[in-house]
Parts: C-alpha cells; structure tokens; sequence
C-alpha cells in the first residue's frame, strides 16, 4: 500500500489496482436478482389489473404512484446495488431529490391556480 | 519522517475524506456514473413535471391515454395497457440479464459476461422497435381521424361508431366527443361545427387528433428522451460486448466497465417505471 501511495504521489488512481472488485463471489447474489425481477414484474401486472377495475381515479392516482416508488426502490435499491453501497454514498445520491419535491409541490399548485383562473370566466 | 507517517496512517484509517482513498469505497468511474445519472434524473424529472403541470391546468380538456393507445400487434380493436405492459415486461427483463451479466463478471466468467450482455442488447432493440411501433400508430392516427376547429379545438368521433372510410365518406354524423370528453348528439351544433372544422388525421408537433396538441408534444418530447437513452445504452453494450469477446476485460482482470454500463442501462429502465405510470397508467 505504501508503495502504491508512492508511485502516484498519494492520489487515488481507480481501476488500475482493482480494489473494489469483491474477492469472494456470493451465491446467493442470484437469488437476489431474480427475486427482485418476480417483485417488479407482479407488481406491473398488478398495475395494469387495477387500471380496469372502477375504484375512484384519486384512489387510482395515489396506488399507481406508490407501486411506482416502490419498483423504483427495488431498481435502485437491488439492480443498481446502492442498498450494500456506503450510507454516504446513498445519501449524497439520494438527498438532491429534495429539490425535485419541492418542485413538484410548487408546479402543481402552480398549475392548479392557472387552472381555477382559465375556467372562473367561462 | 515519522510525524509524516503517523500522519497518513491517521487519514487512511479513521477519515474517509483524509485522502489516499475512495472516501465512498467505489471507484471514480462508478462515482462519475452515479453522479452523471444524478443530473440526468434531474432532466427527466423537470421534463415530467411540466407535463405535469400542463396537465394540471388543463385538465378538464386532457387526452385520455386508455383512449390514444390501445392497439397491440395483430389484435383488432381496442386493448389499451397490453403494448405498453409488454415493452415495460421486455425493459425489466434486460435490467435482469444485465444484473447477471455483472454478477457473471464478479465470478470472472467472460463467457457468461458476454451471453448476458448479447440478451440485454437483444432486449434493448425489442423495446426500441416496440417504440416505433407505438409511434406509428400514434403518428398515423384512427382511420377516421378528427375535426379541429378554426380555434384548435379537437371534436373526436366515437370509437363504437361504424367507420364509414372504407364506403369513401369520412366523418359519421350521429355524434361527436367535445374536447371536454362530452358526447354531442344535437344535430344543430353538429352541423354548425362540422361547417367551419378542418379534418386532421393523427398526431405530430402542431396537431393531434387525440385532443391537446401538447399531449402529443410532451409525448413525442419524453418518450422520444428516453428512447435515445435506450439507444445510447444500445450502442454502449454493443462496444462492451465485442469488449468482452475480445477478452479484454479478462485481461484486465476484474469487470469493472460492466457494472459502470449496468447503472446506465437500470438506470433508462428506471425512467421507464415513471414514464409508463404518468403517460399511461394515471
């Protein structure tokens, strides 16, 4: 390890002495995708069910957009592997999306006020 | 010399951010991916919103999806949801033989590498050759096709009425779907806006016969985004494939290169979660 420090003047040079790559393969890491792959295709079918049923369109609305968060957690989560990243990683990807939230929020009421003013004189 | 020591052993061992080191434990290239996709779900998620709040306010008057897609391949009549069920299925699919294109590669298995990687390109150009298929029809529109008014109003036909195109006279009578999703049945106004409107046939940037010419704009825009992400993503694994046939990866020792490609391609896959619910589930 010194000699490495050495050699690039104590800058962390990436890939070239693969440090990252696990030494011991894990079985069960197989399972894993394919558990996941059965959770997100149920839960797609699941969707496309729902959608002909008559339950109101805001019960609809709030379902579709809470199925959807949770498939994009097991993508997230599972596929792209950032559950066994370090916390600080997941924190520094995921925190920003705060901005998006508020930004949400704020285009929605936004859109809901213009839509209250283009329908008052009609 | 001996302080100096102690120095870096202090920074290499207890703080992450003292240097010498991934403070994430990952390599730059995975942390240069994570954060590019940071900035890209950024673009894809201000693109959706204003969807979003076009929608929003113009809801009363909003295309219906379960209206504007609704053909599957060699099925005649209305099946909205299956097509678009389907190419999520196939997208879903080849995040999972890309996952195990990056696990083969954790066991150093470059033949399983390269057969995974040859069924996530497979997948890919499915999903894109679906999009263009859904893109046709949408681009083509229904035989019948729609009135818009002098204003920009679009008045449809209803998707039960006989279609008369095949006898040569387009536009049946008996009633018409206001923009506001309303059936009119009074022959007066019938005949009083089928005076002044203007046949239209399909969808493009400036017309839709669906409804709101931003309805088709947004969609051709969003799903258009991301259809070339999938095919960046293509042309990526298509490079790392022959990579990998050609042993470089082997060579080098580890498959890092694969889980660096493996985060775009779960990552277009991700978009494609949010993208199938605001456009065709909600």
């Amino acid at each position: 390890m010194a000699d490495q420090q050495h050699e690039t003047h104590g800058y962390y040079i990436g890939d070239m002495h693969n440090q990252f790559v696990p030494e011991h393969y894990d079985p069960k890491n197989r399972g894993v995708i394919w558990r996941t792959f059965w959770i997100l295709l149920i839960i797609t079918i699941g969707e496309v069910a729902i959608a002909f049923t008559s339950l109101s369109k805001e019960l609809l609305e709030f379902i579709f957009i809470t199925l959807t968060i949770v498939k994009a957690y097991f993508i997230v989560a599972f596929f792209m592997h950032l559950k066994h990243e370090k916390i600080s990683l997941a924190y520094s990807i995921l925190l920003p999306f705060v901005l998006i939230i508020y930004l949400i929020a704020m285009c929605l009421t936004e859109a809901n006020y213009l839509n209250l003013w283009d329908n008052m004189f009609k | 010399m001996a302080a100096e020591a102690t120095l870096a052993h202090e920074n290499s061992s207890s703080n992450p951010w003292g240097g010498g080191k991934s403070p994430y434990g990952i390599s730059w290239g995975k942390i240069m991916m994570w954060f590019f996709l940071v900035s890209d779900a950024f673009t894809f998620s201000s693109l959706i919103i204003a969807y979003g709040s076009y929608r929003h306010r113009l809801t009363q008057i909003w295309p219906t999806a379960n209206d504007v897609f609704t053909h599957f391949p060699f099925v005649h009549g209305h099946v909205p949801l299956a097509y678009v069920g389907l190419m999520t299925f196939i997208l879903i699919m080849s995040s999972v033989t890309m996952v195990l294109a990056v696990d083969a590669g954790h066991r150093r298995d470059n033949k399983s590498v390269a057969v995974w990687m040859g069924l996530t390109i497979i997948g890919g150009f499915m999903f894109l050759g679906s999009q263009a298929w859904e893109w046709y029809n949408f681009i083509s529109g229904t035989p019948d096709g729609a009135l818009k008014m002098p204003t920009g109003e679009i008045y449809r036909f209803p998707e039960n009425a006989p279609s008369l195109h095949a006898s040569g006279v387009h536009a049946p009578d008996w009633s018409l779907i206001a923009p506001n999703h309303k059936v009119i049945e009074d022959r007066a106004e019938i005949a009083r806006i089928k005076a002044v409107a203007q046949p239209i046939h399909g969808a493009n940037l400036t017309d839709n016969e669906y409804g709101h010419p931003l309805f088709a704009d947004f969609f051709f825009f969003i799903t258009g985004f991301h259809g070339f992400h999938v095919f960046s993503g293509v042309v990526i694994n298509i490079i790392i494939f022959f990579n990998v046939l050609s042993g470089v990866y082997s060579r080098r020792g580890h498959y890092e290169q694969i889980e660096k490609t493996g985060l775009y391609w779960h990552f277009v896959d991700l978009v494609w979660v949010f993208v199938f619910t605001f456009f065709y589930l909600v």
